[in-house]
């Protein structure tokens, strides 16, 4: 054994040699080019879903708008009971003037169509607010019901044969006669952030869903945070290590991987029918939501507070602060960032959660902004599930619409945290 | 009342601080050293006031409507409740609460009217008890907790006490989840069962979940053979892994092995960016992208696609799960030793010999634990397969037809529907038992498999 060497010799640099190389650098360059298509895929995929959200959603953010001028006659509307008044006639009144060759009701009623349903309640609205105007005329600016909406953005095409398109050919002489005299315009549409939910897409907007999730996030905060910092702090600086603080642990991770769905029927059935509060509440959302965030928060808490160096407590209890000075006056300032940051996204989750709140009843049609914490109220993400769901061409670029509000606010709060990091953090 | 009294057990409390504080910085400078400082000394006091009627309020509150409910039963005339039926009771109590809140329907008959009227002067007198009860508390506890305050006081142990006791009970919240769901789905689950036998919900193959309108309807008795669910929820989660698993992989190697950190650096974020987007947003591009795109490539071929197929649904959310299985294989690869990895380089591997003959096969363990992770998110995942699966529960597994999962199942069965007594609305409980078992059962697994293979290395 001791002279026996191996004394195969290969010949590197014969052909057979050179070939297996470059064999194995082929296979070497197909691994790397499997990766490089993998992320491309991905990014890419990530790159079609934003475009095709901004794509579709552009367009809601304008509103055809029409300018009409309605003539409140005081025989249809009542200085003394303005509510009473009979607007639909002043509509009608106005479209009227607007185009005095149009007869008979059928094509009067399809005139009016041009305008959103709801044009005269605006009307009564704007003469409540002002009603020296009774007897004079008034000049508002109505949005265009949907199909006209569609038509002014290009959605639907003129080219098309009549009985294939929601609007006919008489309606759009009508408009693009509207549309010389100047009277169509595409502004803003801050309807989309101050109206509430409405069954016809041009007034439809988010007020009541941003409404509805900032009181159900606000009710998150208010108890996860306290309960997930002071739970962390248990954990990380108290505990006896036995077996409650072992299963308290257990479950923490647990919890953090139960699907969201589950969350929804423990609210719903502890929630809503053992405690009887009320459906649709933001409150009921934001107490399933905090459950649903107290682990994020807690694994958070922890880690921020093993990051701040164990001199810092040996100083502070070498001067004769208590264990609990020592944590709240020392350790948790200096945490705070670090845990600041981690709610921040773990609200950002919570924003985005949507299959426990359908279960508790926060998609339903709600045509007002809640006014508390315990009324019927939808949330950001339920309304886009609504939306979504709902027929009408026009919810189409709505729930774009909706979706890029939606990321809007994550991208600010994951913004605010990635500050508040960069600023606030210290590194020992 | 409920937010008015909380308010004022909080300014109670603030005035019990400044009381228990101007006591105590009496006790500064005097002969005898003062134990605690002045703040302690409000702390105590403060505590002492604020949180037992903190906690009279919550029961209270908890309590009341059920207490109030049977005094009410109780107040109704003997001919009413006589040999009534809980449903029927339930009814009464329901109808009662109806009249009094002035949503009348129907001309009440004068007991119940009467019963309303009892109703909100009950709730009327109900409300100021609570108010005056938290209030009668609070002065006691102060009075008490005052006479208690002496130099030598240890007021910070006691303090210090209290805030354990909080931090302790904070932490069994989650105890309190957990025991919550379990308790709430196994309570469901088993009305439900008493209605339906388990062995047909467990292996039945016809899900339709109706109940009858009326007794004599011949359609719609329903049938609670749950496996098509179960079959269907496989197939389309089957369908996310096997899009996930190889995207995600392949971006983990990559990210590893071939990346240098300023390429690294921009690809990562883009991962969490995939991550962070709600379900409900890949539910509706799920919708309007690609199922429309599935069924014209389908229709191009010649094949009949079904428009909410169970690719689309599951070819989305293997793109949701993507980050998942990268992150989870990108800590598995950068776990394995880094002599491993060199022996292999120095020996003249090259990179792509290293990774598929010495690091996947040592992160194996990992990336597995990883994978039924994610297994266990597709399958429980709900929005975007509420949104682009379909609601009818067939036996398949084409994944060109539509399917059904357990998730949409327990979504449609509870949306908009509060009557709680039908097999359908328990149904979801059951079916949601069936997805916290095994989710838990696929984390448990996974942790276990990540920790054992962790423990070789270390």
């Amino acid at each position: 054994m001791t002279d026996s060497t191996m004394t195969v010799s290969v010949d590197w640099t014969s052909e057979e040699g050179a070939a297996r190389r470059r064999r194995r650098h082929a296979a070497d360059r197909r691994l790397r080019a499997y990766g490089i298509g993998a992320i491309s895929l991905a990014i890419g995929l990530l790159a079609i879903l934003i475009v095709t959200l901004a794509a579709t959603g552009y367009k809601a953010f304008v509103q055809t708008m029409v300018r009409v001028d309605f003539t409140i006659s005081a025989d249809l509307v009542k200085a003394d009971n303005i509510p009473a008044g009979n607007f639909r006639a002043v509509v009608a009144n106005a479209m009227g003037t607007l185009f005095p060759e149009v007869e008979g009701r059928a094509e009067e009623r399809e005139l009016k169509r041009i305008l959103t349903n709801n044009t005269q309640f605006m009307v009564r609205d704007a003469v409540i607010a002002d009603p020296s105007v009774i007897g004079g005329t008034i000049t508002l600016r109505v949005p265009a019901s949907d199909p006209f909406d569609q038509l002014n953005k290009g959605e639907i095409s003129r080219d098309l044969p009549e009985d294939q398109r929601r609007v006919n050919d008489q309606q759009i002489t009508w408009f693009d006669k509207l549309d010389a005299e100047g009277r169509i315009t595409t502004p803003f549409n801050w309807g989309l952030f101050l109206n509430a939910d409405s069954r016809f897409p041009e007034l439809a907007g988010l007020a009541g869903a941003i409404v509805g999730s900032f009181y159900a996030l606000l009710v998150c905060f208010l108890i996860s945070f306290p309960v997930g910092i002071a739970a962390a702090v248990y954990l990380e600086e108290f505990a006896p290590k036995n077996r409650l603080t072992d299963l308290i642990e257990v479950n923490i991770n647990n919890l953090a991987a139960v699907p969201s769905v589950v969350f929804g029927l423990l609210g719903l059935a502890v929630f809503l029918n053992f405690f009887g509060l009320p459906r649709s509440a933001p409150l009921v959302g934001g107490m399933v939501l905090a459950l649903m965030t107290l682990p994020t928060i807690i694994i958070v808490t922890r880690a921020a507070l093993k990051s701040v160096p164990p001199s810092i407590r040996e100083a502070a209890l070498g001067m004769g602060a208590s264990k609990h000075q020592t944590i709240m006056h020392h350790v948790l300032p200096l945490a705070l960032p670090g845990i600041l940051t981690g709610t921040i996204i773990g609200l950002a989750q919570a924003l985005g959660e949507t299959a426990p709140l359908l279960l508790i009843g926060m998609n339903a049609f709600i045509t007002s902004p809640p006014g508390g914490l315990m009324e019927a109220s939808t949330a950001l993400p339920t309304q886009v599930f609504i939306w979504a769901d709902s027929p009408e061409r026009g919810f189409v670029a709505r729930t774009s619409a909706g979706i890029l509000v939606l990321l809007g606010f994550l991208i600010l709060m994951n913004a605010i945290a990635i500050f508040l990091r960069q600023r606030l953090e210290r590194t020992w | 009342m409920f937010g008015y009294t909380v308010l004022l057990i909080i300014a109670l409390s603030l005035v019990a601080f400044y009381v228990g504080r101007a006591q105590g910085a009496a006790f500064v400078g005097g002969d005898v050293k003062s134990h605690s400082l002045p703040s302690y000394h409000g702390a105590f006091v403060a505590v002492w006031v604020g949180i037992p009627a903190i906690v009279l309020v919550l029961i209270w509150v908890a309590l009341q409507g059920t207490v109030i409910d049977q005094a009410l039963l109780g107040s109704l005339p003997a001919s009413m409740t006589e040999g009534a039926s809980v449903s029927q009771l339930r009814l009464f109590l329901s109808e009662i609460k109806n009249v009094a809140a002035g949503r009348i329907f129907s001309e009440p008959t004068p007991e119940i009217q009467a019963a309303a009227e009892t109703y909100i002067r009950w709730q009327g007198i109900a409300r100021w008890a609570m108010l005056v009860a938290a209030t009668a508390l609070m002065v006691i506890a102060l009075v008490i907790a005052r006479g208690r305050l002496t130099t030598r006081f240890r007021a910070r142990n006691n303090v210090e006490r209290v805030m354990s006791g909080l931090m302790v009970f904070c932490s069994t919240v989650a105890i309190l989840t957990t025991i919550g769901i379990i308790a709430s789905l196994l309570f469901e689950a088993y009305r439900f069962f008493e209605q339906v036998p388990v062995t047909e919900f467990l292996f039945g193959l016809n899900w339709e979940p109706q109940i009858r309108l009326r007794e004599d309807q011949i359609a719609g008795a329903g049938a609670f053979g749950a496996v098509p669910v179960f079959v269907g929820t496989i197939l389309i989660a089957t369908i996310a892994m096997l899009v996930a698993t190889p995207i995600g992989l392949f971006t983990a190697i990559f990210l590893v092995e071939y990346a240098n950190d300023r390429v690294r650096n921009i690809i990562k974020p883009i991962m969490e960016i995939l991550a962070g987007i709600p379900t409900v947003v890949y539910g509706f591009f799920a919708v309007l992208t690609v199922a429309p795109a599935i069924r014209e490539f389908g229709s191009l071929l010649g094949i009949a696609v079904s428009p909410n197929s169970a690719l689309a649904a599951g070819g989305v959310m293997g793109i949701m799960i993507i980050p998942f299985i990268s992150s989870l294989s990108d800590d598995a690869l950068k776990a394995v030793p880094r002599a491993m990895r060199d022996g292999s380089l120095a020996l003249g591997a090259t990179r792509s010999e290293t990774m598929t003959k010495v690091l996947l096969p040592a992160a194996l363990p990992g990336i597995m634990g990883g994978i039924l992770l994610a297994l266990s998110r597709a399958i429980g995942e709900t929005m975007i397969v509420v949104m682009a699966a379909g609601l009818i529960a067939t036996m398949t597994i084409n994944p060109i037809d539509s399917v059904t999962t357990v998730t949409v199942q327990i979504v449609t069965l509870l949306i908009g529907d509060t009557e709680f007594d039908s097999p359908k609305t328990l149904a979801a409980f059951a079916l949601g038992l069936v997805l916290f078992i095994v989710t838990l059962s696929l984390n448990v697994l996974a942790l276990h498999i990540v920790r054992k293979y962790r423990e070789q290395y270390e």
